[in-house]
This record gives C-alpha cells, sequence and structure tokens, in this order.
C-alpha cells in the first residue's frame, strides 16, 4: 500500500520532466522528418512538393559528408584524449601540497567560464593569429617559423580550443574523484614498497575510472554538437577539413537555405547521435550503475 | 505573494510599454557592425530630433550572423525588423521574391535621380527602387607609393596582371616584413570568392555560361587561379588563407603589403592617421586586367550595403523616413560636419563626387567613383545573370562558399589548383542540377 | 594530503604547477591586457605585455555603441529564469528517480541526456516557426523555455547523482519519529540537498549564460543578452584587437567572478556521481 503510493508519487514527480522533454523532443522532430521529404527552401517557402528520400541521398551523397564524419569522430575523440590525459596530469599536480593552491585552482577554472565564441574569437585573433598572435611572435622569439594555424592544422586547432574549454571539467572532476582516494590505500601500497607509478596504475587510475567514464559521457555529449567554434575560425574549411557533421547540416539551412536538406541532414545526424548513444551506454552503462 | 508581485509587474511594464507605443514607432534596424553603420547608429540623436515620434532600435551584428538572422526573419515571415541591411546581393533576389517594399515614399526632396545609375539599377526591379544606397564600392589597386619608388616602378595608368606580378616580385622584401601583394583568401562568398570571381573577370570568365553551366573548368579561370595561388605562395603573407578583408586591412596598415587589390571603401581607412601607419604614402589605381580588353575594364566588382523594409513590417511609413534620412544628401553633409569630409559614406551619389569639398579631402575620390562607374552588374549574352563578382541567385550564396573552400584549400596548398577548379566544378555543377539550373 | 614533503619538492611542484596555471588562464590573461591598449598598441609587434599606456578607451566607444547594461541584465533574466524553472522541474524528477528507483530509472535518465544530442541547427526552422506562431519571437519568456529545456537532462542527472548520496536510513529515522512528508523534507532532507541544489544551479547559469545558438537566432533586442552583444563585436571593419578584447571582457566578466567566488561550491557537485 504504502510502496504503491510512493510509486505513484514518484511518477507524479516524474512526469513534469519526462512529459517537457518528450514534447520536446517529438515535437521538432516530428516537424524535421515531415520537412525532410520536401522540397523545402527558404526562397520558395510557398511550393513545398513532397520529393520521398531525395534530401536523404542528396545529403548523404554529398562529396564531404564522409569526411565530415571523419572530421566529427576527431574532434570528438581528440579532445576527449586530451581533456580525460590532460585532466589526470593536472589534477594530480594540484592534489599536491604547494604554495597558492587557491589561486592555481582559480586559473585552472577559468577557462570553463567562457563562452564558447568568446573562446574562439580569442584563439584565433590573439593566439593563432600567424602574425600578431602570441603563439607565433613566440615561436619566432625561438626562431622557429609561425605556425598558420587556422590553415594548415585547421582540425587541431579547432580541437585545440575546444579542449582549452574543457579541460578545467575534466580536471575538476578528477580531482575530486581523487580526493576521496583514502591516504591509507596509497600508504598501505608504499609501505609494501609499491613505486609512484605502479601506485598510479594499480591503484588511482582505477579508483578514477568512474570519474574518468562520466567526464567521458558528459562532453561527448556537448562535443558531437560543436558549431560555434567552427563558425567562428575556420569555418570548416580549408576545403572540408574541419567540418563536422553539425556545421555540415547548419551549412545547408544558413548558407544554402535548403530547409529540406538540412532537415534530412538533422535526422542523419540524430541517428548517428544515437549510435553513439548506444555504445557509450553499453560501454558505460556497467560503469555508471545507477 | 509572489505571483502577484509578478502579475502587478508585469502589468506595469504593459502598461509602460503601451503608453510608449501610442506616442512614438519604434523602428528596429538590422545593420552589420561596419564602422559606416556604427556612425549612423552613432547619429541616432540627429534623426530622433528631426522625428519625435520615431524611436530607432539598433541590432548591430557581425555580417554572417546578420546575414543569418534577417534571412530566416524575411523567409519565415518573422517581421522582427523594420529596416534591415541588405546587398546588392540580396536586393534582387528578394524583390523578385516580393519579401520586401518598394520605396516609393522617401519624399521629393530625395532626388533619387542623384543616386549612381549602376548602383541604382542594382538595387531596382522592374525600375522601382527597392533598397537604397548606404554606401557603395567598387575594386581599386592600392599600393605603397614609397615601395614603389624604391623599387624602381612606376604603376601604369591601367595595370595589367603581368605588371602586378613583376611588381610584387620586386617590392617584396621578406625579411624587412614587407610582402609584394596581399589579396583575400578567407573562404566565402562574399571574402575571397568576391575577389576571385573578379578577378576571373578580369580573365574574361563568369561563374556560368548562358545554359547556367559552371565555368570553373575554363582557360579564365585556370589562369586566374593558378596566378592568384602563384603570387600568394611566393609573395604573399603567411597565413593568408585566412585573410579577409580586414586581416588585409591590418597588413597594409601596417606597412606589410606592396600591393592589395580589394574594396574602395579600403581607401579611406589606409589613408586614416589614427588606423593606418602608412596614410600618406598610399597610391591608388585601377582594377588590372588579365586580358586585352577584358569587360568592364577590369572593374568587376560592385557591391552596396542598402537600407530596405521587409513585407513584413507594420511600420512602413517611418522606415522610410528612416531610410529617406540615412541615405540622403543632408546625411552625408551631416557625417561631414561631425566627422570630417573624408569619412562619409562613399559611392552612392553623383553630386557627392562634385562636391569640391569631398573630392580635395578625399584623395581617392576619382579612382572610386571611376571604378563604379565602369563596373555594369546587368546580366549579358554569356551571363545570364546579374552580379559581377557574385551571381545573384539564391544557390550562389551557399555554392560560392563551397567553391571558396577549394580555392581556401588551393591557396595553403593541401590541393592543386587543378584539383580544386575540378572540385569546385563538380560543387556547383551539383548544385545547378539540384536548383533545376541544369536540365539533365 | 597532509602529507610531509620535502621543501624542495614543495617548491618544485609550486613552481610546476603555477606554470601550468598561468599557461591555462593565459588567453583570459592576454584579453584582459590587450583590452586596456590602442588598436595600434593591440597588433604591435613584437608583442608589449604591460609596458603600454593604459586606457579605458575601447570601453567608452563600446559602451556608447551598445547598451552594455541592456544585454547584462537580459543575460541575467535568461540564466536565472530558466535555472528558476530548471529546479521546479527537475527536483521533483531527481527525488523521486533517486528514492524510489525502478528498473527503468538508469533508461530514463540516459534517454534524457540522449535528447541533448539533437543537433540545434536541425531544428532551428521548425522552432522559429513555433515562436512566430506563439509570438515568441525576442521574447524572454520563449528563450527562458528553450533554454531550460536544453539544460533540464544535465540538471536532472546532477541532482539525481546528488540525491542518491543522501543515506535513505535517515529518512526511515525520521519517519520513525513521526515525522509527516513535509517536516520530513523541509527539515531533514532540504539541509542535505543544498550544496547539491546550490552547485546544479551554478552550473546551470554557466550553460545558459554561454549559450549562443539559441540566444542568437531567436532575438533581436529586447531579449538579447551578451552573446548577442559579442556578435556585435566581433570582426567589424578595421582594427578591432583592442575593442574585441574589451567587449569579451565585459561579456565574461560576471560569470567569471560569480564563478571564482562559488568555485568550492560548484566544484563539490560537479561530479555528476563520479565519486561514490
Amino acid at each position: 500500500m504504502a510502496t504503491l503510493h510512493t510509486k505513484n508519487a514518484a511518477r507524479a514527480m516524474m512526469a513534469p520532466a519526462v512529459i517537457v522533454l518528450l514534447i520536446w523532443m517529438i515535437v521538432p522532430l516530428a516537424m524535421t522528418l515531415y520537412f525532410s521529404t520536401l522540397n523545402y527552401t527558404l526562397y520558395n517557402p510557398f511550393s513545398t512538393p513532397f520529393v520521398g528520400f531525395e534530401n536523404y541521398s542528396y545529403f548523404l551523397n554529398d562529396p564531404t559528408f564522409l569526411a565530415a564524419l571523419a572530421n566529427t569522430l576527431v574532434l570528438v575523440l581528440g579532445v576527449l584524449a586530451i581533456t580525460v590525459g590532460g585532466g589526470i596530469l593536472i589534477a594530480l599536480l594540484l592534489d599536491q601540497d604547494f604554495y597558492g593552491v587557491n589561486i592555481v585552482r582559480l586559473l585552472v577554472i577559468a577557462p570553463f567560464f567562457v563562452m564558447p565564441t568568446v573562446a574562439a574569437l580569442v584563439w584565433k585573433n590573439m593566439m593563432m593569429n600567424p602574425v600578431y598572435g602570441v603563439i607565433g611572435q613566440f615561436l619566432q622569439a625561438l626562431g622557429i617559423a609561425p605556425i598558420d594555424w587556422m590553415t594548415d592544422v585547421p582540425l587541431l586547432s579547432i580541437v585545440i580550443i575546444v579542449a582549452w574549454q574543457w579541460l578545467p571539467f575534466a580536471t575538476l572532476i578528477l580531482l575530486t574523484a581523487l580526493q576521496s582516494l583514502s591516504m591509507d590505500q596509497k600508504e598501505a601500497a608504499e609501505m609494501d614498497g609499491a613505486g609512484a607509478l605502479s601506485i598510479f596504475w594499480y591503484i588511482t587510475l582505477p579508483h578514477m575510472s568512474r570519474a574518468i567514464t562520466v567526464v567521458i559521457l558528459i562532453q561527448t555529449i556537448f562535443l558531437l554538437s560543436i558549431y560555434a567554434e567552427i563558425l567562428v575560425t575556420t569555418q570548416g574549411g580549408p576545403g572540408s577539413q574541419s567540418t563536422n557533421i553539425t556545421y555540415l547540416v547548419a551549412q545547408q539551412a544558413t548558407s544554402y537555405g535548403d530547409i529540406g536538406a538540412a532537415s534530412a541532414g538533422g535526422i542523419v545526424a540524430v541517428i548517428l547521435a544515437n549510435i553513439v548513444a548506444i555504445f557509450l551506454v553499453r560501454l558505460i552503462g556497467k560503469n555508471l550503475d545507477a | 505573494m509572489r505571483f502577484s508581485m509578478l502579475t502587478t509587474g508585469a502589468a506595469a511594464l504593459l502598461a509602460v510599454g503601451a503608453s510608449a507605443a501610442q506616442a512614438q514607432t519604434t523602428l528596429t534596424i538590422g545593420t552589420v557592425n561596419n564602422s559606416d553603420m556604427i556612425r549612423m547608429q552613432g547619429l541616432t540623436p540627429e534623426f530622433e530630433k528631426a522625428h519625435p515620434d520615431i524611436k530607432l532600435n539598433w541590432v548591430t551584428l557581425e555580417e554572417n550572423i546578420l546575414r543569418q538572422r534577417v534571412t530566416t526573419d524575411i523567409a519565415t515571415g518573422g517581421g522582427q525588423f523594420d529596416v534591415m541591411t541588405i546587398g546588392t546581393y540580396e536586393a534582387p533576389i528578394w524583390a523578385k521574391q516580393e519579401w520586401l517594399k518598394p520605396l516609393d515614399g522617401l519624399g521629393d526632396d530625395y532626388d533619387v535621380d542623384d543616386l549612381i545609375p549602376a548602383i541604382r539599377s542594382a538595387l531596382s526591379n522592374d525600375d522601382k527602387l527597392y533598397a537604397a544606397p548606404f554606401y557603395a564600392e567598387s575594386v581599386l589597386t592600392l599600393y605603397r607609393k614609397d615601395l614603389f619608388e624604391k623599387a624602381g616602378l612606376t604603376m601604369p595608368e591601367k595595370p595589367t596582371w603581368d605588371f602586378i606580378a613583376e611588381a610584387a616580385e620586386k617590392v617584396t622584401d621578406k625579411e624587412a616584413g614587407v610582402y609584394g601583394i596581399c589579396l583575400r583568401g578567407k573562404p566565402g562568398w562574399g571574402e575571397n570568392m568576391a575577389f576571385l570571381g573578379n578577378m576571373a573577370r578580369e580573365f574574361g570568365a563568369n561563374y556560368f555560361d548562358a545554359d547556367w553551366k559552371p565555368q570553373f573548368e575554363s582557360e579564365g579561370w585556370k589562369k586566374a587561379v593558378t596566378l592568384y595561388v602563384d603570387l600568394m605562395t611566393k609573395y604573399g603573407p603567411p597565413g593568408a588563407a585566412s585573410n579577409g578583408f580586414n586581416e588585409n586591412l591590418q597588413l597594409f596598415g601596417q606597412g606589410k603589403c606592396g600591393m592589395w587589390m580589394d574594396a574602395s571603401v579600403a581607401a579611406s581607412f589606409v589613408t586614416d592617421p589614427k588606423q593606418s601607419q602608412v596614410p600618406d604614402q598610399v597610391g591608388f589605381a585601377p582594377a588590372p586586367c588579365g586580358v586585352e580588353g577584358c569587360p568592364n575594364d577590369g572593374f568587376n566588382w560592385l557591391w552596396a550595403w542598402s537600407l530596405a523594409i521587409p513585407n513584413s513590417s507594420q511600420k512602413a511609413e517611418a522606415a522610410q523616413a528612416f531610410i529617406a534620412w540615412a541615405t540622403s544628401k543632408e546625411y552625408l553633409e551631416l557625417v561631414a560636419e561631425k566627422e570630417g569630409w573624408a569619412n562619409v559614406p562613399p559611392g552612392t551619389r553623383t553630386s557627392l563626387y562634385e562636391n569640391e569639398n569631398y573630392t580635395k579631402a578625399a584623395p581617392f575620390a576619382d579612382a572610386t567613383l571611376n571604378a563604379i562607374q565602369h563596373a555594369d552588374p546587368s546580366p549579358t549574352d554569356d551571363k545570364p545573370y546579374y552580379g559581377l563578382q557574385f551571381a545573384a541567385i539564391p544557390e550562389f550564396q551557399g555554392l560560392g562558399t563551397a567553391v571558396g573552400q577549394q580555392m581556401a584549400a588551393a591557396l595553403s596548398g593541401s590541393t592543386t589548383v587543378e584539383q580544386a577548379l575540378s572540385q569546385a566544378q563538380a560543387i556547383a555543377t551539383r548544385e545547378m542540377t539540384r536548383g533545376g539550373y541544369i536540365k539533365n | 594530503m597532509a602529507r610531509n614533503v620535502s621543501p624542495g619538492r614543495k617548491i618544485g611542484t609550486t613552481v610546476l604547477a603555477w606554470f601550468v596555471g598561468l599557461v591555462i588562464f593565459f588567453p583570459i590573461l592576454w584579453t584582459f591586457l590587450t583590452s586596456f591598449k590602442t588598436e595600434l598598441q593591440a597588433i604591435s609587434i613584437p608583442p608589449v605585455f604591460v609596458g603600454f599606456d593604459w586606457t579605458l578607451e575601447n570601453y567608452q566607444t563600446i559602451q556608447t555603441q551598445s547598451n552594455y547594461l541592456h544585454f547584462m541584465m537580459n543575460s541575467i533574466y535568461l540564466s536565472l529564469g530558466s535555472t528558476a524553472l530548471g529546479l521546479i522541474v527537475a527536483v521533483p524528477a531527481a527525488w523521486a528517480m533517486a528514492f524510489s528507483p525502478t528498473k527503468r530509472t538508469k533508461d530514463v535518465l540516459l534517454w534524457m541526456l540522449s535528447t541533448k544530442m539533437l543537433p540545434a541547427v536541425g531544428v532551428l526552422i521548425p522552432v522559429y516557426l513555433m515562436f512566430i506562431r506563439f509570438g515568441l519571437l525576442d521574447s524572454r519568456l520563449g528563450l527562458i523555455v528553450v533554454l531550460f529545456l536544453i539544460n533540464l537532462p544535465i540538471i536532472v542527472w546532477m541532482l539525481y547523482t546528488y540525491f542518491k548520496e543522501i543515506p535513505g536510513e535517515i529518512l526511515e529515522a525520521a519517519r520513525m519519529d513521526g515525522a509527516n512528508l513535509r517536516k520530513e523534507i523541509t527539515q531533514v532532507l532540504a539541509p542535505m540537498a543544498v550544496p547539491g541544489i546550490a552547485s546544479t544551479v551554478l552550473l546551470n547559469v554557466i550553460l545558459s549564460w554561454n549559450e549562443a545558438f539559441w540566444t542568437l537566432n531567436l532575438t533581436t533586442s529586447n531579449a538579447a543578452p551578451l552573446t548577442a552583444f559579442i556578435a556585435s563585436f566581433s570582426s567589424p571593419q578595421g582594427n578591432f584587437y583592442a575593442k574585441l578584447s574589451a567587449a569579451s571582457m565585459l561579456a565574461i566578466a560576471p560569470i567569471l567572478i560569480v564563478g571564482w567566488f562559488s568555485q568550492k561550491q560548484l566544484v563539490r557537485g560537479l561530479t555528476f556521481g563520479a565519486v561514490k
């Protein structure tokens, strides 16, 4: 009786959240699905004949589609690798005892508060510009020719900018996990004569695995839909070297005004995102027993 | 308790809004963040003094974002703007879509016949003006007189691309940080393609032939792009593939460029001591030709930032009053009075170029007028579209940007010119087929 | 942590940690410095670090061009509004998931997160059309709702992981003592949940503050927040590094200061259940 009561209460409490999200997901998705079967451009919005799957074949046959798919993967995996790897190292560093811990922590956390558009603008203009950028000047002072970041290594540039934004997030979560590792465990291992590396490998890292999982999960969700950083910096180029799926879809809508193709692209992106989601859940689900 | 406070607050807000609306019309104006527009925004009090019943509400955005915002809004009938800033690319397309209100109430003293004919026709459809030009530009060759002298060169009255190539080599002094030539490389239909579309015309080639077949693999495009990539690789600044108008403006202003072909508005910036370190050393020459007797004498660039009223606006009368003010002769005088004649928005009115105050203050005046008068964007037998550095069809925006990406790839060396052009041809053919221009 | 380390090692760690911290912070520091330079100093070669004539000129120019306070107030309204709405809906949901979990709880949570994977741009036109239909374009209300919806999954997830750490036994004990549901919530659980809620609020405010796709596309002026403000200063004609820097500082300063002051609070809750 009591459990039934709580169960109903629980359902009622969850209902608003589930319902609004369902509406938010289904209504635009249904409209997008519908638009994806129409020849619908912004320049002729009143005549939108049904064209079946034509938009899909047009979008999937785009010569840049496969490149965009690969770029999306590189972008997500690259940022994950830097933020998780760098996050672990910085977390280990911040876990030590040193002068000014609190201030260094403020410095490290700061990029997390910066708007993506501002981050991209600052990096593109003030950091990475080959003539005026600080990095170029610095390299030149060392006698190395400046790198033309946005042209020669566009995808890497975007990976760096995005990784800079997400590094604090990863660091903080990993640091929290690290700090919950009991001293006793480490000390016991040290007593047994284990070296720093093997302590890290056999005790610290397994302890952090749950935190790493969370970092990967949350970041992947945001990384799949990176758009502003590309728009502000390389606009997907040169060629299509830094176009990801989101940007490709966006171009159909904003640059071509082709709502039909953009909708088809949107649906394709949703399907791809869901594949990634299933994959992630499989990979991570057991680590995250809720 | 809290709710009642909220509702009272809301009611109060509504009341304030309502009473203000009765007294005044508020115009929402979408514009780009270029200096001339920012100056116009700064003169808002002057307009509001003359029209106490109209209040101006500015939405200033970066060009790409503004374009995306206004296009979405006008195509879906969102009705967010009363005045939109558009260019000569949008004006004919949007007028044809019946998205814009014809500007037939600009007033008797507006003197519409004073508008430079090339500009006026670019903004009209069926002889009705759909957008009023705020400032206009064509293409000029800017060069450094001191560097030319040092290299023993004289700029001919009518340069050719052969001469430009020779001069670029002689002027370049990379040790001293001087690059012979700076050109746009940043991909985009309004960025590198504006320059390259114009350069291809200087070699006699268009975007499409009479049957709408893309021309990127034609002789003219091959010559133009090959020379462009060659010059920029040998004599251009580093990072050229991400340099747009602004970046080149910075480089030239810092004395790092020997020559620069770009929009004629650049002239007023590089001669302004506040923005440039070489204000007195800048010479102006016509656009070069790549072939004998090239079309429009080489001036294959015409652009006018213009003000238009979307059909969805409910405040057309007030909006016309504003547009008439912002594009009038009196506005030019107002800017001259506040900022000096050299800073008035150029290129729109014949009378400005007959004004001695202006021609004296602006050393680039004659060159600019000459360029604009030559740039005829009308369709011809072998060119079915309106426009020179762009083609005024809806598909061009996306297509031009995708092609521009290929050109940037060629410039950065990640593909060859041949590959880039054949890619461009494939992209354009695909889009033009989808758009129904090329029939299978 | 409180282990004794040799002074030499401590100094070594200090140097390394400060170096890493400063490298990460450098882009923001540089933007801050550049915002006080003149345009020509901003692009001078070699760059000047602090030995320039500090000027407030850029900030003045920006204030005359656009009303910073208007944009900032909108950012505040939008982020607080969407956060408040989010809490109202998410607290009960997370509560129910944490204290009466079913077999499907985890699925529901992951489904919620997966709605965040929809590429926003794919549904821009449908949402724009709906906004026109309901008269929500350029209204704070409309944007509050959208920001609330896109952040809701994250709020629910975060609160859920936090609530789960509240031991169920405390509830039982309170019930034994004859506490009714209201007392149970207000006197026993609320005090325990407050830190988690606080850090959720902070994260959500940050995410809403920085959201740049919907806020740019669905506003013109009345509801336009700082993301639109920055869009009017990115790459205008002419030299713009100094002005861009000043605008950037104005756009990020409020949230950076709030974030710094509350970082302990934020970090404590920012685990998403990463720590058992």
